[in-house]
């Protein structure tokens, strides 16, 4: 899922703070389930914001909405009907939200409420950690399913670097190792002679963010 | 001979090589390069400049090897991917074998965490054991990475680093391996202290032949106190400072522990010429250049053969 975390009420309220009237929109998708733009967290954000306002004597008017997703048009067109009646739109979705608000609603401006981290999982309650980085060609069949792009933190694909100490990354002792993790499940599948030995050829970063936008056409489900 | 290089040529004699290092400045003055080359003169077969080591910014390593250049040198250029993509990469490539730098030293480099601009991008376009190809394709097929054909091929003599103090220790004569596999022709290895693990590590490089095909130079760093000894063991990544190490220098006055640090690194000299596969040593003395002659000296690496 798409991992995200609040932005600080403080930042949050200077964003929102010419505007009296606002919608606040949550996503039920991937941050309500990491427990960043849920129903339960635009609750907790509405109230956060209206007590801060109350307090410095300017009263705001905000409407609570969590929309199914924010990344799909079917759903972000349904506060069509009363979009126009608000100064300005707080999503609380990951940045794709945010920017399809600002696009379905171009003469409202929108702004976003969460700062979107990673692509990752939960290894624990409250707890996250990145998995993938969307290059668009995947080798996890190659490095025993554990990923050298997103976990190694130079994203070699060759093996570890001399900064490879105890399991854990010179970059700080709580990042595992990359290569170490991979090392270890090749062990366990019986492919570490056969695949670390093999050199990794320069990969193709085209697929990846560096070839531009990108974007998927499938044809067969095409209207 | 694939190259001009100096070390390649020493090397390829069977004489023993003695290389060094130069830190770049923190400054736009030639002086300090200058000045660190005097100390060198007649010392060593080639000098490293580091490429903004510890990902602190410093003059780069290119302009800083024709400094050294100038003043009769053969420089090793130390090039990291941290900072660029294959297109600077190929393209500075052309530009040093153009300005007559005959070696470069294939590193991915240390992580921009460590350094003075924690808040950069890395790029990591390519890794260590990828440069090392790519220098081999366009030296010896005189083609770029995408196969176009480039009108003068660069002539470098291709070095990389080994870490067998870095784990999984397992891995670490494989992973020398895949370097010599993708073409690299000189290592220099991270300082040793632990002489024993560094042993077996080239047992291992024996046992799979790595030593014939690949020139080996064993990394020293003289301490000067037990706080950098401390501090090397401790806060560098990938140092290996054994305790009867840090007990020798605290058995020395203060005033003395440098010479001792001194002694240490001579010791362990002759002890890796006795090594086999071992063909000469990386005397990186940080910010302490002045030391290397003695070194050298002490360890009867003096002169050095001719240019």
């Amino acid at each position: 899922m798409i991992v995200a975390e609040g932005k600080s009420i403080d930042e949050i309220l200077e964003m929102v703070d010419k505007y009296d009237k606002i919608l606040l929109i949550g996503c039920k998708g991937c941050v309500a389930v990491c427990a960043a733009g849920g129903e339960k967290e635009v609750q907790f954000l509405a109230s956060a914001i209206r007590t801060a306002r109350k307090r410095d004597g300017r009263e705001i008017e905000i409407r609570e909405v969590t929309l199914e997703r924010q990344c799909d048009p079917e759903y972000v067109e349904q506060i069509r009907g009363y979009a126009g009646d608000y100064q300005a739109i707080l999503s609380i979705a990951c940045g794709v939200g945010v920017q399809y608000m600002a696009e379905h609603y171009r003469d409202i401006p929108a702004f976003p409420g969460l700062n979107t981290s990673f692509m990752g999982g939960a290894l624990e309650q409250g707890v996250w950690s990145e998995r993938c980085q969307g290059c668009g060609n995947c080798v996890l069949h190659l490095t025993g399913g554990i990923c050298p792009i997103t976990r190694c933190s130079k994203s070699l694909l060759n093996g570890p670097c001399g900064g490879s100490s105890n399991g854990k990354c010179e970059v700080n002792p709580e990042i595992e190792c990359g290569w170490q993790l991979i090392i270890d499940r090749l062990k366990v599948l019986g492919e570490f002679e056969s695949r670390f030995m093999e050199i990794f050829p320069i990969k193709d970063w085209s697929s990846s963010r560096d070839g531009g936008l990108r974007k998927m056409v499938r044809e067969d489900m095409k209207q | 001979m694939k190259t001009d290089s100096n070390l390649e040529k020493v090397l390829e004699a069977g004489e023993f090589a003695v290389t060094s290092e130069c830190g770049p400045p923190r400054g736009a003055d030639p002086d300090v390069i200058r000045d660190k080359g005097e100390l060198l003169k007649g010392v060593v077969d080639g000098v490293n400049i580091t490429d903004c080591q510890t990902s602190v910014v410093r003059m780069s390593s290119f302009s800083s090897c024709l400094i050294l250049k100038e003043m009769g040198f053969d420089p090793i250029l130390q090039m990291v991917t941290r900072d660029r993509n294959r297109i600077a990469i190929q393209s500075d490539i052309l530009g040093a074998a153009a300005l007559g730098i005959n070696n470069i030293l294939c590193l991915s480099g240390d992580h921009q965490r460590f350094g003075d601009h924690p808040q950069a991008k890395n790029v990591y376009d390519i890794d260590s054991i990828q440069l090392i190809m790519t220098v081999k394709k366009m030296r010896d097929e005189g083609k770029f990475l995408n196969d176009e054909e480039l009108t003068k091929a660069p002539r470098l003599f291709i070095g990389a680093a080994a870490n067998p103090f870095a784990d999984p220790f397992e891995i670490r004569a494989l992973r020398l391996g895949k370097k010599v596999a993708a073409g690299v022709e000189f290592i220099q290895t991270q300082c040793i202290y632990n002489l024993k693990r560094f042993e077996e590590w080239m047992r291992q490089v024996v046992d799979m032949g790595l030593h014939e095909k690949v020139c080996i130079l064993a990394g020293i760093t003289p301490l000067k106190s037990v706080g950098m000894a401390r501090y090397m063991k401790n806060l560098v990544p990938g140092m290996d400072v054994p305790d009867e190490i840090i007990e020798r220098l605290k058995g020395v006055p203060k005033e003395k522990q440098s010479d001792e640090g001194i002694k240490i690194c001579i010791e362990t000299i002759r002890k890796l010429r006795e090594m086999e596969g071992i063909r000469g040593v990386h005397i990186m003395a940080i910010e302490w250049e002045e030391k290397v002659r003695e070194i050298a000296e002490g360890a009867g690496l003096l002169p050095r053969p001719t240019a």
